[in-house]
């Protein structure tokens, strides 16, 4: 499913990398049913990828993708494979 | 301009007469508004429908079916549906499945939409666009609604609207529906002969092809036989196992159809997905530009709203100014309606002839009113903060904070504000509990609400306190206090966590919460929430629970001595039905070191927890509830044998018993309207109950074995 994007630099989870680095999605590491639920949310691959910060407590991590502002929590992000740009 | 003159013809005065209701209601045209959370769908369908609105429920489900009427272009009256927010035709939740069956004419109270106006957020087109995509796929005529024009321009999105139009196929209007431009022209569109959209989102070849065989198996209308093939064959094969309205024939070919996809290297649903958003990626190239902009506005609120430590200042800081506003303005109005109440009941008492219907006027019905009355200011004043922390787009950002906590238990960051209301009373809580979108989040949230200890407690624990320590220093009351309170916080949390791994074990909970620009909330749609959920409360939950306050009366007034025995309160309250159910409940709680004048407070304190206090005092013929001689009073009685009735283990037992158990009738009716089926406050109520019961048998007994007394 990766293969689909060259990949430009080496893959890292969304949650591994530096918040405000922008980045593109690979791939999904992820049960089946929340693939979709990203995918529809417009996590797609090939779609750029922001991480913008960490909630008060550390969890959850607030993302860019598509000019809008998602939350999710840091167990999913670490199953969304991205590369940077 | 022929479309539209059977819609006239039934507003024309000398015809409509002769028209029978079932006439108009297939003259007046159908519409369905539909939208992503936080498009400005709702703004939208207020400002076209204002309060000629109708709320229910569908049946079956709780979700709220919201329908308006408004006159279009030429006066023709149209009917409106306002479907829930959602993201997707792909089902998660019911409030999806119901916005997917209304498009796919699947519900009987709502016909099939003639038109559909897809609300598209400007200023966030791309994703937008995706529900869009879906909704060209249904065949329906549809006009897009292009909210928030002056807030995509504002950040730095240009749009080429005409362009936008000609690539969807379909109208599109821009509208800033706050400032309400831009309605007029939505009305006209809407008032136009209906047109199929011209286009539709390209799909991968395999599926459209599959699509288009399991369609000619479906028994459904043939205009919804492709759309309902498209989502039959994006189901999860979870979900295809309990599709019990499909010929197990359609289930075969679906299942059959997926693993010829499957075999092609597509999963039907991502495969779709990606198709969409690349048609979606080719249109916005065309007609949007993004100017580089700097910071927006949010991003700069947000680096102190959601800071690490000053976003938590901020939070604390507004939740504290809320519920301080809640508890001192709601406070006046609630003494007035406590007063008025308690003046009605003295006149009434006062100026009508002895009769069981004076005192069910004065000692049942007039109470009981004000009763339900009572919680109007405080349902009125939270509401109008939620409604300004979820339009201003604040309380996102409170879930984004505060889900690490609740996390920890299984629940959404979202659960944090009707929790936090419950302590303020359970019953404005449990109504707040709605802002939780994901159902069984929304469920666990209703079912430990009771749990956080609302005021209506206080006298039961002051009273109860003062009789184990009557010498204590304020301090120790204080510590005894907190510890109640979070005993109750704890156990929340253990049932929360243990209904999340039993219960609910399905649902894998996954956090994905839109945090929206922030925007000024619209006062007008504030007041409309207000006023609409009182107004609910006052009729769906507010007749329940007077009735159960008369009958709750009654069980303490009837039967009654003649009155010629010139019986003592204390006698007549022992004689009544209440009097015998604390009889009959002795042996049920005489394990918890309770008798049966306990058991008559237990059994009046479910019209509110305080109740317990005045019953106590007329049980014991105290007169007045003077707390010091009725806390003597209690702390003298003896039994039979002449050992003390409150020991202190005693005393510790039922402060335990009231600190878990669910002893309010207007929670238990407004779970019954919250989650629109008695099965979930009944399960509440024997749980709750089973655990008060069983902590206090703890205490009770676990004290006497290790000799307290």
């Amino acid at each position: 499913m990766n293969r689909s994007v060259p990949v430009v630099c080496e893959e890292v989870s969304l949650a591994a990398l530096p918040l405000r680095q922008k980045a593109r999605i690979t791939g999904f590491d992820l049960p089946s049913d929340q693939c979709a639920r990203l995918l529809e949310m417009g996590l797609t691959t090939g779609a750029q990828i922001r991480s913008i910060r960490l909630a008060p407590l550390g969890d959850p991590l607030e993302i860019e993708i598509r000019g809008y502002r998602l939350s999710l929590r840091k167990r999913e992000a670490e199953g969304i494979r991205v590369a940077r740009v | 301009m022929k479309s539209h003159s059977p819609a006239r013809a039934s507003h024309r005065p000398g015809k409509s007469a002769a028209l029978k209701p079932e006439e108009i209601a297939r003259s007046v045209r159908h519409i369905a508004i539909a939208g992503n959370p936080n498009c400005g769908k709702s703004t939208i369908f207020n400002a076209l429908t204002g309060l000629r609105q109708r709320v229910g429920n569908y049946s079956g489900v709780t979700v709220e079916h919201k329908v308006g009427r408004f006159y279009g272009a030429h006066g023709e009256p149209m009917s409106m549906v306002d479907l829930p927010g959602h993201y997707s035709l792909q089902v998660r939740s019911p409030d999806e499945a119901v916005a997917r069956d209304v498009l796919l004419g699947r519900r009987p109270e709502e016909p099939r939409p003639d038109t559909v106006i897809a609300v598209v957020d400007a200023s966030n087109l791309e994703r937008n666009l995706y529900l869009l995509a879906q909704i060209l796929d249904l065949g329906l005529p549809t006009i897009v609604a292009l909210n928030m024009v002056d807030m995509a321009e504002q950040n730095g999105i240009a749009l080429d609207i005409p362009a936008l139009a000609e690539e969807l196929g379909v109208p599109v209007i821009p509208v800033v529906a706050t400032r309400g431009t831009g309605l007029v022209e939505l009305k006209q569109a809407v008032s136009r002969p209906l047109a199929l959209p011209s286009r539709r989102p390209p799909m991968p070849e395999s599926i459209e092809r599959e699509a288009r065989k399991i369609a000619a198996l479906l028994s459904v209308r043939q205009e919804v036989a492709f759309p309902e093939s498209l989502l039959l064959l994006t189901l999860s094969d979870q979900a295809l196992d309990d599709l019990a309205e499909h010929k197990p024939a359609v289930v075969e070919a679906v299942v059959a159809a997926q693993q010829r996809l499957r075999e092609e290297q597509l999963d039907p649903l991502c495969a779709l997905v990606e198709a969409r958003y690349q048609w979606i990626d080719q249109i916005c190239q065309r007609v949007m530009r993004r100017a580089q902009t700097g910071l927006s506005f949010s991003d700069r609120l947000d680096r102190v709203l959601t800071h690490k430590i000053w976003g938590l200042v901020v939070f604390l800081c507004a939740m504290a100014f809320m519920f301080f506003c809640i508890f001192s303005l709601a406070q006046a109005p609630m003494r007035w309606i406590d007063e008025a109440a308690h003046g009605a009941s003295q006149w009434v008492a006062a100026h009508l002839p002895a009769s069981n219907f004076r005192d069910l006027l004065a000692e049942g019905a007039i109470p009981g009113v004000s009763g339900v009355t009572v919680f109007l200011p405080q349902i009125l004043i939270l509401y109008f903060f939620l409604g300004l922390l979820e339009d201003s787009g604040y309380m996102a950002r409170a879930a984004f904070m505060m889900d690490r906590i609740m996390s920890a238990v299984g629940l959404h960051g979202k659960s944090f504000i009707p929790l936090l209301s419950s302590f303020g009373c359970a019953v404005p809580g449990i109504m707040a509990a709605r802002t939780v979108e994901n159902r069984k989040d929304r469920l666990v949230t209703i079912l430990i609400a009771p749990l956080m200890t609302c005021p209506a407690r206080l006298p039961v624990y002051t009273l109860m306190i003062a009789v184990l320590l009557p010498t204590a220093s304020a301090l120790a009351k204080a510590g005894i206090l907190l510890s109640l309170y979070l005993g109750a916080i704890a156990m929340a949390a253990l049932l929360a966590w243990i209904f999340k791994k039993t219960l609910f074990k399905t649902e894998k909970s996954m956090l994905l919460l839109e945090l929206p620009p922030y925007r000024m909330p619209s006062l007008r749609s504030t007041a409309l929430r207000m006023a609409e959920r009182a107004w609910t409360f006052v009729k769906r939950a507010g007749t329940v629970i007077l009735a159960l306050s008369i009958l709750l009366w009654a069980l303490v007034s009837f039967p009654k001595l003649p009155a010629e025995a010139k019986v003592s309160k204390a006698d007549a309250i022992a004689q009544s039905y209440a009097g015998q159910m604390g009889h009959w409940l002795e042996p049920a709680i005489a394990p918890l070191g309770y008798d049966w004048k306990i058991g008559i407070g237990l059994v009046s304190s479910f019209a509110a927890r305080e109740v317990f206090v005045g019953t106590m005092a007329i049980v014991y013929n105290v007169e007045g509830e003077e707390e010091n001689t009725l806390r003597e009073t209690m702390s003298a009685e003896t039994r039979a044998d002449g050992t003390p009735v409150f020991t202190p283990l005693v005393c510790v037992s039922l402060l335990v018993f009231y600190m878990l158990a669910m002893q309010c009738i207007s929670t238990i009716v407004v779970v019954r309207r919250e989650t629109n089926s008695w099965r979930w406050p009944l399960l509440q109520l024997a749980l709750l109950t089973c655990l008060a019961w069983s902590a206090a048998f703890a205490v009770f007994q676990g004290g006497r074995f290790f000799g307290f007394h």
